[in-house]
C-alpha cells in the first residue's frame, strides 16, 4: 500500500474524531468569530488605523484563525501518543508517519474552514477587500503555508508533551503569539520593548503579506519574509516531529 | 523461517547510564507459547519493545521471523501482531470503525475487509457492542477488541505485554482460553505477567526476568523445581505441642517464634486428611491452619535471595 492511502485512511480516522468529538472544531471556528466581533465592535474604535477597523483587523484574524486550530491538533496528537495508538501503528508495516500527516492534513483544512467562516462574518460587518482575483491566491497560498507550518510545529508539541493537558498548554505561546505582533493593532501602537518585538516575530512579516494581498497591494519584502518563515517553521517542525516520532516509544 | 520464531542472544539495552537488559538469551521455537516473567520494573516491557521494533537495542541480537531486527525491520513489522500493555484502542470509533481501520491499514486489506472484521467480532464475542464507541467498554471488552486488532492480517507472532493485568478473573479465564485457541492455530505468542499462575496456565516456556538478566529458564515444571511447592502451614499454642508434631512431620520445617510448623503439600483433600488423621492419632490440636500456593514471590525468593516486592 503506498504512502498516500496510508495518509488516507489516518485522514478519515481524524475527520471521524471531528465529527464525533466537534467540541476542538467548534472553538477552534467560533472563537475567531467571537474574536472579530469583539475588537470590531468593542475595541475597534480605540484604535487609530488610519482604514476602516475591519479591513486593518481582517488579516490579522485570519491568521489568528489558523492559530486557534492548533490547540486541539496538538490535544488529539498527544492522546494517540500517550495512549498508545502511535505505537500500535509503529509496529505495523504502515508507512512511516502516515498518522502525523493525517494530523497535518485535518489542522489545515479545519483552519481553512474556520477562516471561511471567519471571512464570511467580515463581509457581513462591512469588510471591503481590494484584493483581485490573484492577490486570493497570494492569500489562500499563505494561510495554507502558515497553516501547514503551523501543524507540523504543534503536532511536534503534541508529540513532545506529557499528557493531553500538557499538549494543551504547550500551543498556547503559538496562539498568544499573534496578539504581540501587528495582527489587531500596528506595532507602531505598543510599549517599547513589545514594539520591537512584534516588528521582528515571524507573524508580523506574514500578517503583513496577508494584508499586502487583501489591499491588492503586495509587498515583496514581506512576502518573502513570510515564505522564509513559513519554510524555516515547517521544516524545524517536520524534523522534530520526525525525530520524537521515532525516539518516543 | 525454521522452526524458531525468536532467537536473541546477548541482547543489552540501557537507559542512560542504567542498564535495563544486561545480556540476555533465549529461542522460541514456532507454534510455542514463551512467557516472560517478572515484576513491575524488571524489564518485561523494554524486551517487548526491543523484539517489536519500538526501541533500539545497544547490543545482542535479535531475529524475528527469520528476520534481523536492526535490517530489515519492515519485514519483522510484517510478521508480528503486538498487544500493548494499555488496550492501545481509538476511544472515539466503534468496536467495527477500530477494526476496519487495522483491516484498511494492512496490505491486501481491501478485499473482504468486512468479512474479516465480522469473523473478529463474533470469535470475540463483540458482536453486540460493534457498533458502540470504544469508550464506552469495559476493560475486559478493551483488551478484548485490542487482541482482536492485533489478529487482523493474520500474524505469525504474536506478543502480548501483561494481557490479563487489571482484568477481573472472568475475563483473564476467557483472555487465556483466546490464547491457547491461537497457538492451537500454529501462532507463536511471546507473552509477558507478573502472574506465575498466568505463565504455569499457558506457556510452553517459561523465562525469569529480573533486573535486566534471566535469572530462570525453563518448562513450567523445571521451574516449580526450583520453587518450594505448596505447604500447610499449622500453627501450635506451646512449644510441647510444636515439638511433638516435628517428631511427626519429619520432612517440616519448623518457625520456633511463631509456633509454626510448614508442612509440604500440594493442598488437595485428601493429603490434607491424611495430615489432620495424623494429628488425631496423636491427640495433637493446631490453633490454626492454612495451605499456601508457590506464588511470584516465592520464586523470586528461591531465584535471586529477595523478593519481588524488593526488586522494584
Amino acid at each position: 500500500m503506498s504512502a498516500k492511502s496510508h495518509s488516507t485512511v489516518m485522514l478519515r480516522r481524524n475527520f471521524k474524531h471531528i465529527t464525533r468529538n466537534p467540541t476542538s472544531v467548534f472553538n477552534a471556528i467560533l472563537m475567531p468569530v467571537v474574536m472579530m466581533l469583539m475588537f470590531v465592535y468593542v475595541f475597534g474604535d480605540a484604535f487609530d488605523v488610519g482604514v476602516d477597523y475591519i479591513d486593518y483587523a481582517t488579516p490579522g484574524l485570519v491568521l489568528l484563525a489558523v492559530c486557534y486550530g492548533l490547540g486541539g491538533t496538538a490535544t488529539s496528537v498527544n492522546s494517540d501518543m500517550t495512549k498508545g495508538i502511535i505505537n500500535r501503528f509503529k509496529v505495523m508495516d504502515v508507512t512511516r508517519g502516515a498518522v502525523l500527516t493525517g494530523h497535518v492534513v485535518a489542522s489545515v483544512l479545519t483552519n481553512l474552514v474556520a477562516i471561511a467562516a471567519l471571512l464570511g462574518v467580515a463581509f457581513l460587518l462591512g469588510f471591503s477587500p481590494a484584493a483581485g482575483f490573484l492577490d486570493w491566491l497570494g492569500v489562500l497560498g499563505v494561510v495554507v503555508l502558515l497553516a501547514f507550518a503551523a501543524g507540523w510545529l504543534t503536532v511536534a508539541l503534541g508529540l513532545a508533551a506529557k499528557s493531553p493537558e500538557t499538549a494543551g498548554m504547550a500551543a498556547v505561546p503559538l496562539i498568544m503569539l499573534p496578539f504581540f505582533s501587528s495582527a489587531i493593532v500596528p506595532a507602531d501602537l505598543m510599549g517599547p520593548g513589545i514594539r520591537e518585538f512584534a516588528r521582528y516575530q515571524p507573524f508580523t512579516p506574514i500578517i503583513e503579506a496577508l494584508r499586502g494581498f487583501v489591499n491588492g497591494a503586495p509587498a515583496t519584502g514581506d512576502v518573502v519574509a513570510a515564505l522564509a518563515w513559513c519554510a524555516g517553521i515547517a521544516l524545524v517542525g517536520y524534523l522534530w516531529a520526525s525525530s520524537t516520532f521515532k525516539k518516543r516509544a | 523461517m525454521t522452526n524458531t520464531a525468536i532467537a536473541v542472544t546477548g541482547l543489552r539495552k540501557a537507559f542512560g547510564d542504567k542498564a535495563v537488559l544486561d545480556g540476555i538469551d533465549f529461542d522460541v521455537p514456532a507454534g510455542t507459547i514463551f512467557s516472560l516473567l517478572g515484576p513491575n520494573g524488571a524489564g518485561k516491557t523494554t524486551t517487548v519493545n526491543v523484539l517489536t521494533t519500538l526501541a533500539k537495542a545497544d547490543g545482542g541480537t535479535v531475529r524475528v521471523a527469520g528476520h534481523d531486527l536492526a535490517t530489515e525491520a519492515r519485514a519483522v513489522r510484517a510478521a508480528i501482531g503486538v498487544t500493548g500493555q494499555f488496550a492501545a484502542v481509538d476511544d472515539l470509533l466503534t468496536g467495527h470503525e477500530n477494526l476496519r481501520l487495522m483491516v484498511d491499514l494492512r496490505p491486501r486489506g481491501s478485499g473482504d475487509g468486512e468479512r474479516v472484521v465480522a469473523d473478529l467480532l463474533e470469535r470475540f464475542d463483540l458482536v453486540e457492542s460493534a457498533h458502540k464507541p470504544a469508550s464506552t467498554y469495559s476493560g475486559g471488552m478493551r483488551r478484548k477488541l485490542d487482541l482482536a486488532m492485533t489478529l487482523v492480517g493474520d500474524p505469525r507472532i504474536i506478543f502480548l505485554d501483561e494481557p490479563t493485568t487489571g482484568l477481573d478473573p472472568r475475563s483473564r479465564r476467557t483472555m487465556w482460553s483466546i490464547i491457547r485457541d491461537l497457538v492451537a492455530d500454529g501462532v507463536t505468542v511471546f507473552l509477558t505477567t507478573q502472574y506465575l499462575e498466568e505463565a504455569d496456565q499457558l506457556a510452553d516456556r517459561i523465562a525469569v526476568l529480573d533486573q535486566g538478566r534471566l535469572v530462570a529458564h525453563g518448562t513450567p515444571d523445571d521451574l516449580k523445581r526450583l520453587v518450594p511447592g505448596a505447604h500447610v502451614r499449622l500453627r501450635f499454642t506451646t512449644t510441647a505441642e510444636l515439638d511433638a508434631a516435628a517428631r511427626l512431620f519429619t520432612d517440616a520445617t519448623r518457625d520456633d517464634e511463631a509456633l509454626a510448623l510448614r508442612v509440604p503439600g500440594d493442598g488437595g483433600t485428601s493429603s490434607l486428611r491424611a495430615l489432620l488423621d495424623r494429628l488425631d492419632e496423636h491427640s495433637l490440636e493446631a490453633e490454626e491452619l492454612s495451605v499456601h500456593t508457590p506464588n511470584l514471590d516465592d520464586v523470586f525468593l528461591a531465584l535471586t535471595g529477595h523478593t519481588a516486592e524488593a526488586a522494584k
